[in-house]
């Protein structure tokens, strides 16, 4: 399989990356050769094989349900580009 | 002073419990070798000197009393992609800028605990995407290892690049780095140093900036196999705050070395003999089997026949779950905000500049194979290989292979800037082919410097082990070490 220009602009689009029409066409190219060879995979005869879904074989670990953390607020805005009053702020999302 | 930095982690441990040096002289003469040194290396990207003054100052307080941690007083570097408590985290990433964390990684948590003292933290490919460290915000990190009567620069490998330069050119006295499909063993090997990818779940991922998280692990870089055994233990716990953290008690991996390998079983995969090979390193390898043999090892040939598939695999499992990862760094809640005329422009606009190329090329892959239609011919048949690159290990180890030797890399360092790589992607992406599929199947993998090239540059060989047999990589690797020597880069700078 292979990506066209209009396909991996509209990837960019998916992943939230701005791309000129430069970036767009490099990146066709390189998509490509990496597509390409990842092609091989196809060869290998998978029937009946189980996908891997965990490295190792084990229940996940749940936590105790109970509070073990919070009221961070200001640690968990210390660190955003704009905030107010422990809130982050955007631009307007809602008309 | 100088001489200090070139103690191992054990020797200075010693010498720091019997009182001969104090905590404080050590990290003294590590700040001064970095202050002059990092400038040509380039492997620090922020340093805490005043941090590491402190913490000194502690250790040495608790050493005078008989106290004190098992690496009480000794000066680490820490890879940028650790979470580290009011120090620059920025996985090497411009779209982290200024990203102080307010809270510490449990891998760095546990060093601290154990009374290691911070340098700094070390370069890397951006977001540990890269086998050559040319993929960081900060620039390129220079090898301390040159080509004999050659000053071209070359790479120290990647993604913990700085790390390992760090290390081999005595920078710090260990350093924490990070392996998702060979970035602790391939730069371990261009620098002439050991490195470590422990098994999957034996060393918590919390507080580690996620790239792909079912084969992310941290481990240890360190100038020998006994200073890697010394930091495993301490980096190593098990975290009620990672989900996949193995619930098994961890050993004294230093009470493995010294251990005879008589009698063991060492398997040679006859897959990893791969075109285009130098003999260099088919020389190497066969050195090493010769090694083992005398010292009293099985040795036999094995067969792991879908080893091929592992890096076509990984490029699709890796970039899959680094689109997904990634998408965190969207400009509202840490680093780079770039604006844009309504929110969806903004995140586009700052993860446009934010992401270097090579991030934004696996991203792209990753929502591509991730997206409608697409799902089951790629992520679900790359799970599906993975399954049998797996199953071929466990075949292996079931018939009584204790561990399994490979060449760490299929090459030497090589310049910085490399022109063929810089053309085309997958070029760079073939330095994984010996680690990549330890990676994959979640086994414990290490590099271990074996001898030196027809130029003088230093190669490694890799011992693969079973799910949690850690103890048995350092037992052969010290083997190796014991024959091979050490290596280290003639000072040029």
């Amino acid at each position: 399989m292979s990506v066209d220009l209009k396909t991996v602009k509209r990837v960019a689009h998916l992943a939230r990356i701005a791309v000129s029409e430069d970036d767009a066409q490099r990146m066709t190219g390189e998509l490509n050769a990496i597509l390409g060879f990842v092609e091989q995979l196809n060869e290998v005869d998978v029937a009946g094989v189980e996908p891997m879904t965990s490295v190792m074989p084990m229940e996940m670990k749940k936590r105790v349900d109970a509070v073990t953390d919070g009221n961070k607020a200001a640690d968990i805005v210390a660190n955003a580009p704009a905030t107010d009053e422990n809130f982050f702020l955007v631009p307007k999302v809602v008309e | 002073m100088t001489e200090l930095t070139r103690l191992t982690i054990a020797e200075a441990r010693e010498k720091l419990r019997g009182k001969e040096i104090t905590a404080s002289e050590l990290t003294e003469a590590y700040v001064s070798a970095i202050e002059q040194a990092n400038p040509t290396f380039n492997a620090y990207v922020a340093t805490t000197p005043e941090k590491a003054r402190d913490m000194a100052k502690a250790s040495d307080a608790k050493l005078a009393k008989g106290e004190g941690g098992a690496l009480e007083g000794i000066p680490l570097g820490i890879k940028d992609l650790f979470a580290t408590e009011g120090v620059h985290t920025q996985a090497c990433s411009h779209v982290l800028d200024g990203f102080k964390p307010r809270y510490e990684s449990t891998v760095t948590a546990n060093l601290w605990t154990d009374g290691a003292v911070m340098l700094g933290k070390l370069n890397m490919d951006e977001f540990a995407m890269g086998s050559s460290n040319e993929t960081s915000h900060y620039g390129a990190v220079i090898n301390p290892w040159r080509a004999s009567g050659s000053n071209k620069q070359l790479v120290p490998g990647g993604s913990s690049g700085g790390s390992a330069a760090a290390v081999s050119a005595f920078l710090c006295a260990g350093a924490t780095a990070t392996d998702t499909g060979g970035s602790i063993r391939q730069p371990a090997a261009f620098t002439g140093t050991v490195g470590i990818k422990p098994t999957y779940g034996r060393v918590s991922r919390w507080g580690t900036v996620a790239f792909a998280s079912s084969l992310d692990q941290a481990g240890p870089i360190a100038r020998d196999v006994r200073d890697a055994a010394i930091l495993l233990k301490s980096m190593a716990s098990v975290d009620a705050k990672d989900t996949t953290s193995v619930d098994q008690p961890v050993p004294d991996y230093e009470a493995a070395i010294g251990k005879s390998v008589k009698g063991m079983k060492i398997g040679i995969p006859r897959e990893y003999r791969v075109d285009g090979m130098p003999e260099d390193i088919e020389k190497l390898w066969q050195q090493g089997i010769a090694w083992l043999k005398d010292a009293g090892a099985e040795i036999v040939d094995i067969s792991l026949p879908h080893t091929k598939y592992a890096l076509p695999a990984y490029y699709i499992v890796a970039p899959a779950e680094a689109s997904s990862n990634l998408a965190r760094y969207d400009g509202v809640r840490y680093g780079l905000r770039v604006p844009g005329k309504d929110i969806i422009e903004m995140y586009e606009n700052t993860r446009a500049a934010g992401f270097g190329r090579e991030v934004k090329r696996r991203i792209m892959i990753g929502t591509y194979v991730l997206s409608a239609g697409y799902y089951d011919a790629y992520y679900l048949q790359a799970q599906k290989v993975r399954t049998l690159i797996k199953r071929d290990f466990e075949l292996a180890f079931a018939a009584g292979v204790d561990v399994i030797l490979t060449p760490a890399t299929p090459s030497a360092a090589f310049g910085v800037a490399d022109e063929d790589m810089a053309a085309d992607p997958v070029k760079m992406y073939l330095n994984d082919i010996f680690t990549v599929t330890v990676n994959m199947a979640g086994l414990p993998g290490i590099a271990v410097p074996a001898g030196l090239d027809g130029n003088g540059l230093p190669l490694g060989l890799q011992l693969i082990g079973r799910p949690f047999d850690e103890e048995t990589l350092f037992q052969t690797a010290h083997v190796i070490e014991q024959t091979a020597g050490r290596f280290q880069p003639e000072k040029w700078w």
